[in-house]
């Protein structure tokens, strides 16, 4: 950890990226740190504040086409926090999160919009929005499989390497398959993670959140038992889940 | 229309529904041009908006009804279908009461010329049915613009209503208040910041809070020199909103605020929600609660010195994503005793859980009341969870 043991999470502009509860993902993190014993900081970085650049993650989640516009400005104009976003802080992004990390989003019209160039990305609007369940693998060493719930008009192409393969529902979308011939979901580089999961996707997915902690703090976390965290996984997991039971949208056509 | 009759007495016996939707549908299948015919003659008043749609139209029935009889989908059938149900069971009804639903409006607006449409607000909800709110109050607008002889009974607390208003041809604004601001940061029309100092918010580019044609101070609602008291008997400062508009809207159709607000307040039960039910020793208050505004407005109505049983189901009607439960803040539930049921109980257990609440979990509502004492307790759940245990539960007491 850099410096102080209090772990900072940044949570940037929840009030313009907060459509999708991926605020939630804050709540999940500083929870899961202090029941170990770490004590946490959620900053909440609104867009009528100064946004400190020293956190040791930033959270982005899912919003609407005009937020996301705002978004890229908002986080241009303040040079710090650009600053580190491009060079070396750690980053949780979803959705429209992911989007603008890309070099461009366009938009229905067909204008590109530039992002903030921090993933080798590209955002297209797809032809129709894929909503719904989804579960994929996930390439961090014992962090999948992965429960979401996906809801975007967005197909992101990668010039980088994914998250995961999807098992069932639509994912970045692009039809870009692994070397498995499988179809991938969201972005994962050395320090970010993107991806279209909400849910939000560390109150489905635990064991990401404790990735975070880990990558963040340099230990390993000791295993949490949380109520209802099992019969939760089973829900959107289990045989049945997967068969189509809770409601995975159909593939999208290729 | 006969037909459609027919089949909805069919539906009630076998059971499979209250009877209006299969009605509808049938008759506007036989004939599409039914709605409209049905409605020629009538004074309207259309209800539409994310939340207390159902609530705020059995206030309207209920001071309609003191001028003459009122015709009204009363179980929230809010199609269509729902509106020619409602229409055809109450032919010689002068007024119509139609609660309708927000993606519906235009279609039922331009087949039944409302006198008045009531406008409530406009907030996330059902995100993986409706898509995004801005693209529902787009359409709520384009709805109203096709009305120009239409009078829009409008929140101006509302940003979003505020918006999707400025298309109306004849908007009377109302001050009814907005209890949950987590959709209108930014503005709905440009998307920069809001600067907001309640109750005045204005943005920029020259969307700003228009001056309230009525206006409340407390339970008192002020338009003019006039000054109405709304002594109603549902609880919280929602219903007191929802109240100041439907007065709004009975004078706009010639009913008196004063007669109106007293038939308002005789009103205890709305289709089940705040009804009190005996089972067993148990007493409970049932309250509908179906996204982060419907929340914002159940959490201080919910007595804090009560158990609370908390019913998640996610079916179609209440949105198959239970991301929604994170917009929550349970962390301010004051309960000292909390069950997680539902089919979606896992979701909301964990949700709890990360709120720092000590809580039980059982799926099955009707034996999660087992796990709660004798006495008064709070029951939340939202729309389908609400409905599935109402049917499970003895009739509600006293009176409607």
């Amino acid at each position: 950890m850099t410096g102080a043991s209090t772990i900072r999470i940044g949570l940037l502009l929840p009030d313009v990226l907060g459509t999708y509860a991926d605020t939630g993902n804050a709540a999940v993190l500083a929870a899961r740190a202090r029941w170990r014993g770490i004590p946490t900081e959620i900053l909440t970085i609104t867009a009528d504040t100064t946004p400190p650049a020293g956190c040791d993650v930033y959270l982005l989640g899912g919003g609407e086409d005009t937020a996301q516009l705002f978004a890229v400005d908002w986080l241009r104009r303040h040079r710090d926090l650009h600053h580190a976003l491009v060079t070396g802080a750690r980053v949780l992004a979803i959705c429209a999160g992911l989007q603008i990390l890309g070099h461009t989003m366009r938009d229905r019209p067909g204008h590109d919009h530039p992002g903030l160039g921090v993933l080798d990305v590209t955002t297209a609007p797809g032809r129709r929005r894929a909503v719904g369940e989804i579960t994929t693998t996930c390439v961090i060493p014992g962090v999948g499989p992965l429960t979401g719930f996906e809801n975007h008009h967005g197909i992101t192409t990668l010039g980088t390497a994914p998250l995961g393969t999807v098992l069932a529902g639509t994912g970045t979308g692009n039809g870009t398959r692994d070397h498995s011939g499988r179809r991938t979901e969201g972005v994962l580089t050395d320090r970010v993670i993107g991806t279209y999961l909400h849910g939000p996707v560390l109150a489905r997915n635990p064991a990401m959140a404790d990735h975070l902690l880990t990558a963040i703090t340099g230990t390993e976390m000791t295993p949490l038992e949380l109520p209802d965290q099992a019969a939760l996984r089973r829900t959107y997991l289990s045989p049945r889940a997967a068969r189509g039971g809770i409601h995975h949208r159909r593939r999208m056509p290729q | 229309m006969r037909a459609g009759l027919v089949a909805s007495r069919v539906s009630r016996r076998v059971g499979v529904g209250a009877g209006s939707i299969i009605g509808g549908r049938v008759t506007l299948l036989l004939d599409p041009g039914a709605l409209s015919g049905l409605a020629v003659g009538r004074r309207i008043v259309v209800v539409s908006g994310t939340n207390e749609k159902t609530t705020t139209s059995h206030l309207l029935a209920a001071a309609l009804r003191t001028s003459g009889p009122v015709a009204h989908n009363a179980t929230g059938s809010n199609m269509a279908d729902g509106a020619v149900a409602a229409l055809a069971a109450a032919g010689d009804a002068e007024y119509a009461v139609l609660e309708v639903d927000e993606w519906h409006l235009a279609a039922v607006a331009r087949a039944v010329q409302p006198a008045v449409v009531v406008l409530l607000n406009l907030t996330r909800d059902q995100l993986d049915r409706g898509t995004e709110v801005r693209a529902v109050a787009a359409t709520v607008g384009a709805a109203l613009a096709g009305v120009p002889r239409t009078v829009v009974v409008a929140n101006a607390d509302d940003p979003m209503v505020v918006w999707a208003a400025g298309n109306a041809a004849r908007v009377c604004w109302v001050a009814a208040g907005a209890g949950w601001l987590g959709d209108t940061a930014t503005c709905p029309r440009c998307g920069n910041m809001l600067h907001t100092d309640r109750p005045a918010w204005s943005c920029g580019c020259g969307l700003t809070r228009p001056e309230p044609d009525w206006w409340l101070d407390g339970d008192l609602l002020c338009t003019g020199r006039q000054v109405t008291r709304l002594a109603l008997r549902l609880p919280g400062r929602c219903n007191i909103g929802n109240a100041a508009q439907a007065v709004a809207a009975a004078a706009a159709v010639g009913v008196q605020p004063e007669q109106a607000a007293a038939a308002m307040g005789e009103l205890a039960t709305v289709a089940g929600r705040f009804a009190v039910i005996h089972r067993g020793r148990q007493e409970l208050r049932m309250l509908l609660a179906k996204n982060p505004a419907g929340w914002a407005e159940t959490l201080p109505v919910i007595d804090p010195a009560r158990p609370v049983l908390i019913v998640i189901n996610a079916r179609e009607a209440d949105g198959r994503d239970t991301s929604w439960l994170w917009d929550v803040p349970f962390d301010k539930l004051p309960c000292p005793i909390i069950v997680a049921s539902g089919e979606r109980a896992a979701d909301l257990g964990v949700r709890l859980s990360y709120a720092g609440l000590d809580h039980r979990t059982e799926p099955d509502p009707v034996a999660a009341l087992a796990l709660l004492p004798p006495g008064s307790i709070d029951v939340v759940a939202n729309y389908t969870a609400f409905h599935q245990l109402l049917r499970r539960l003895p009739v509600p007491a006293g009176p409607r």
